[in-house]
């Protein structure tokens, strides 16, 4: 049901007038998040300031069968946080404390809507970490990357947000609040609903608190870039580092078009007479981070590499990874519309899943740019298009319908860290199978009877 | 629709295009940042625009109100890993919202046309009122009504601006700088000086250091005495066609093909002076030229180190703690940002300390002080909160809006801190090791 006048007047009574959004000029603008080419008009946006707020607009947006989106700073990048036509956005990103810092639990305590790279200088100034570290931390907010389970560039050796959730507070649909974990590293009481609600994309409730697990800060680090003639090399390098039993916090890679377009951009001297770089980065006691490094230095050069570059120091160490992030929207230089994909495969099989990627971007006469977290098998091939020109657009969703179940036959995922959304909705039962779809139907009915929580996305 | 020619439907679409909405851009944009709303930020703002330029909106008063709330201050360009020219975006929509009078009223127009059409577009007029003013201050008037109260009974506003007026220097740049310098030395290079409008009215005295500077590196600098505004405030207030006759006339009277290089030594003049060959395209008696005049045109900071400065010889100074402020139109528009440092580096009994948020809005941004006074005060007090948390003793920096806007800053917050030019400070220094000791 659309956003009535008596509706609006309670959402007002709900945060005030000013936190509710209504205008054209207004709504525009949260028409979108990151993923390209998707765009529905919302009816309003409300900013909720507590969790009481929060409990209140479900209360009242369940009554109406009103559906709503929750959205922090809209960089998702499967379509996560677009808003339903007409509908609610739930907007967290004025419920920005982090609460408490516990130095003896190692923990954190923070509202939805902080910032991920708050959280990771918070937990830096008390000598502690905060690895994940999606390619938006600088703004995405900590809500959407549970809600996401966002991953980034240290999955390899520190995992991802799942890893260091231990509690959430929860508004359900109906208006209840729930918390769910604790402090304690062991807890086996009943079902990990937690575990539930990371990755559940805003689907079975609006979580308001995160609890998160912090660890110590690795005593030093070491950053290497190496350069190759061919992307098999740099492939190779990976699969002879992981046989090696070295576990680096960082293995990414860049392909030609995509180094070109972040050397463009952050110009950090990246060589581009080269087919593949990889980022590489290992972390720990200094004597470990030596040892390794050397290791990883003797096997890329054992694999052809051309050069191998050290970091001279923290910043230029950042600068390198900085750049790396921006990786995506850098690649949206030479193209209008950057389509990004998120097939994930099993490390052993990285090496066919980016030549498979390139024979089929030949096969249906597309720009492709892929890089990605070679470490973790992520990959991100982007196709460089122009969403007005519908043949090339419908080349590229062929495309990718043949990567995914490329992925799949290699034994992998149709998405990594980006999430199903509205994006991968469509290949999701054929990945999931019946029986898994079946149980995520009824835990949703369940969870959310009227349906009113990020409708349509997902699944149906 | 009306009938008018549209900006933003006629701007090449790939522009608008552009940007592909990834978010990286929020963190850096002082409005976003202040009020965490979407249509606050630039992604939100080019989101606006292209809603135009599909018809999915029309040009409205809010979306003009919208335009004008946009510092301006292309921190967003640094951030956008994609490269969207938001500089042309935020012009042409401006000039969009100018033409259809969206935001009229009587006040706006009198003021437009005072400042924008008829004071800035001939250096004489403004020459007059720098005068006008210069009396008033030295004749004691200003002091006079200072002290008397009877400013008390002006409107808030107006009692506000009137604390802002800037102290107007004996001299004009063309009473302090003959039309030719010669270098100091060997020549090595022949270049051209823009003293600027505003900055000759308020500070001619940065104008002569930067000449002196130059002549001391091997530069015979020009400066006719009679310039034009380089129109960077008509083209960021909405008016390209003035901007572009002012571009013409800049052209004529600095043929670039006569210098090595054509110095600016304030930022935002600067970025807009390096890109007359996008205002002058279609005109195919200049656009060659101003492809040109776009090559030649430098940064003071950026020439001088590229032709390697010299540094000043020890002398017997006391320590000198400085910050160092950014501009945003020199480091976002130009990204001149290592240069200034590096020639502040060179002052042998200074200590640079870095400036938190360095490179964050002063909330000076053209005039947006005059006209959006709650948001400017914000961001200036932001940036005095870090000034004084650096210690320092001068806070150095490269173009004159911001200039006049620390100077007030410091002032009415009673901070014992000088806000200088770095050119001011080389000169000084270079005037310290050539004087006998």
């Amino acid at each position: 049901m659309p956003l009535g006048n008596d509706t609006l007047a309670k959402l007002r009574e709900i945060v005030g007038a000013d936190h509710v959004l209504t205008t054209k000029e207004d709504l525009i603008p949260y028409s979108f998040d990151g993923t390209a080419a998707l765009q529905q008009m919302p009816g309003a946006v409300a900013f909720a300031g507590t969790t009481e707020q929060v409990a209140a607009i479900l209360k009242l947006a369940n009554q109406h069968k009103l559906p709503v989106v929750t959205r922090g700073s809209g960089t998702g990048l499967s379509g996560g946080s677009l808003p339903v036509n007409d509908g609610l956005v739930l907007c967290l990103v004025k419920m920005d404390k982090v609460l408490e810092l516990d130095r003896a639990n190692l923990t954190m305590l923070v509202e939805a809507g902080v910032t991920t790279l708050t959280i990771s200088d918070a937990a830096s100034a008390a000598g502690l970490f905060y690895p994940p570290d999606p390619g938006s931390m600088k703004i995405s907010t900590i809500g959407g990357n549970v809600a996401e389970n966002s991953g980034g560039l240290r999955g390899l050796k520190y995992g991802i947000t799942r890893n260091y959730v231990m509690g959430l507070e929860v508004v359900l649909p109906e208006g209840e609040i729930c918390w769910m974990g604790n402090k304690c590293v062991k807890d086996v009481a009943g079902y990990s609903l937690r575990d539930l609600f990371i990755g559940s994309e805003g689907t079975l409730g609006v979580i308001t608190k995160v609890l998160l697990r912090l660890i110590p800060k690795p005593q030093a680090k070491k950053t290497m870039v190496a350069t190759y003639a061919a992307m098999d090399q740099a492939a190779q390098t990976v699969s002879d580092i992981i046989a090696a039993q070295i576990i680096p916090c960082t293995l990414e890679f860049l392909d030609r078009t995509t180094i070109r377009c972040v050397e463009d951009f952050a110009k950090v001297g990246l060589p581009l007479d080269c087919e593949a770089l990889l980022l590489m980065e290992t972390d720990g006691h200094p004597a470990a981070v030596a040892e390794e490094a050397a290791k990883m230095e003797e096997l890329a050069r054992q694999n052809g590499a051309k050069e191998v570059r050290v970091a001279k120091d923290d910043v230029e160490a950042n600068k390198l990874a900085t750049a790396r992030r921006s990786a995506f929207s850098a690649l949206a230089r030479v193209a209008p519309t950057t389509i990004l994909e998120d097939a994930t495969v099993p490390r052993s099989e990285l090496a066919k899943m980016i030549r498979f990627v390139d024979t089929v971007g030949k096969k249906y006469n597309l720009k492709v740019g892929t890089f990605g977290h070679m470490g973790d098998g992520n990959l991100h091939p982007t196709f460089l298009t122009d969403e007005r020109n519908k043949e090339e657009m419908h080349r590229v969703e062929e495309a990718f319908q043949e990567i995914f179940d490329e992925a799949i036959r290699l034994g992998g995922t149709i998405t990594g860290e980006h999430g199903i959304g509205l994006a991968k909705k469509g290949i999701l039962p054929k990945f999931a199978g019946d029986a898994q779809m079946r149980v995520l139907r009824a835990l949703r009915r369940t969870m959310d009877p009227n349906g009113i929580l990020n409708p349509g996305k997902m699944f149906e | 629709m009306p009938s008018h020619q549209s900006h933003l439907k006629n701007l090449d679409y790939s522009v608008v295009q552009q940007c592909m909405h990834c978010g990286l851009c929020l963190p850096t944009c002082p409005t976003y940042d202040a009020t965490k709303l979407e249509r606050n930020s630039p992604r939100g703002r080019i989101a606006l625009m292209r809603a135009i330029a599909d018809d999915r909106l029309e040009v409205t008063r809010t979306f003009g109100d919208e335009m004008y709330f946009c510092l301006g201050c292309l921190a967003c360009m640094t951030a956008c890993p994609a490269g969207v020219n938001y500089a042309e975006l935020f012009e042409h929509a401006r000039a969009e919202v100018e033409e259809q009078r969206l935001l009229d009223s009587p006040k706006r127009r009198l003021i437009r046309w005072f400042t924008v059409k008829w004071l800035f577009m001939d250096l004489r007029r403004l020459l007059l009122v720098g005068r006008a003013m210069r009396l008033y201050q030295q004749m004691g008037f200003q002091t006079l009504l200072r002290r008397s109260g009877v400013l008390k009974l002006l409107p808030k506003r107006l009692q506000e601006l009137e604390a802002m007026t800037p102290d107007i220097p004996k001299e004009f740049s063309a009473e302090m700088i003959p039309p030719v310098t010669r270098a100091v030395g060997e020549r090595k290079y022949r270049v051209a000086v823009l003293t600027g409008c505003a900055q000759d009215l308020i500070f001619s005295e940065i104008n002569r250091d930067t000449v002196e500077v130059l002549a001391h590196n091997g530069c015979e600098v020009i400066t006719p005495p009679e310039q034009q505004c380089c129109g960077s405030l008509h083209a960021h207030n909405g008016e390209l066609g003035l901007a572009t006759e002012l571009a013409r006339q800049n052209i004529d009277q600095f043929p670039p093909e006569q210098f090595d290089a054509i110095i600016s030594n304030a930022g935002g003049c600067g970025s807009h002076l390096k890109h007359y060959s996008k205002l002058l395209a279609d005109d195919p008696r200049y656009c060659e030229r101003a492809e040109l005049w776009d090559r030649k045109l430098k940064d003071v900071h950026e020439w001088l180190a590229q032709i390697g400065v010299k540094a000043p010889a020890r002398d017997g100074q006391p320590p000198l703690k400085v910050t160092y402020h950014e501009s945003c139109h020199l480091s976002h528009g130009q990204k001149v940002v290592t240069q200034p440092r590096q020639i502040l580096k060179l002052i042998p009994n200074l200590t640079l300390v870095e400036l938190p948020e360095a490179n964050w809005c002063c909330g000076s941004a053209g005039i947006y002080n005059l006209v959006q006074p709650e948001m400017a005060g914000q961001l200036l007090d932001r940036k005095l909160k870090h000034i004084r948390s650096t210690g320092a003793t001068i806070v150095a920096n490269g173009n004159s809006g911001c200039l006049l806007q620390l100077i007030n800053g410091v002032r009415q917050a009673g901070l014992p801190v000088r806000v200088a030019h770095p050119m001011t400070l080389l000169a000084e220094a270079y005037r310290r090791s050539a004087a006998p000791n």
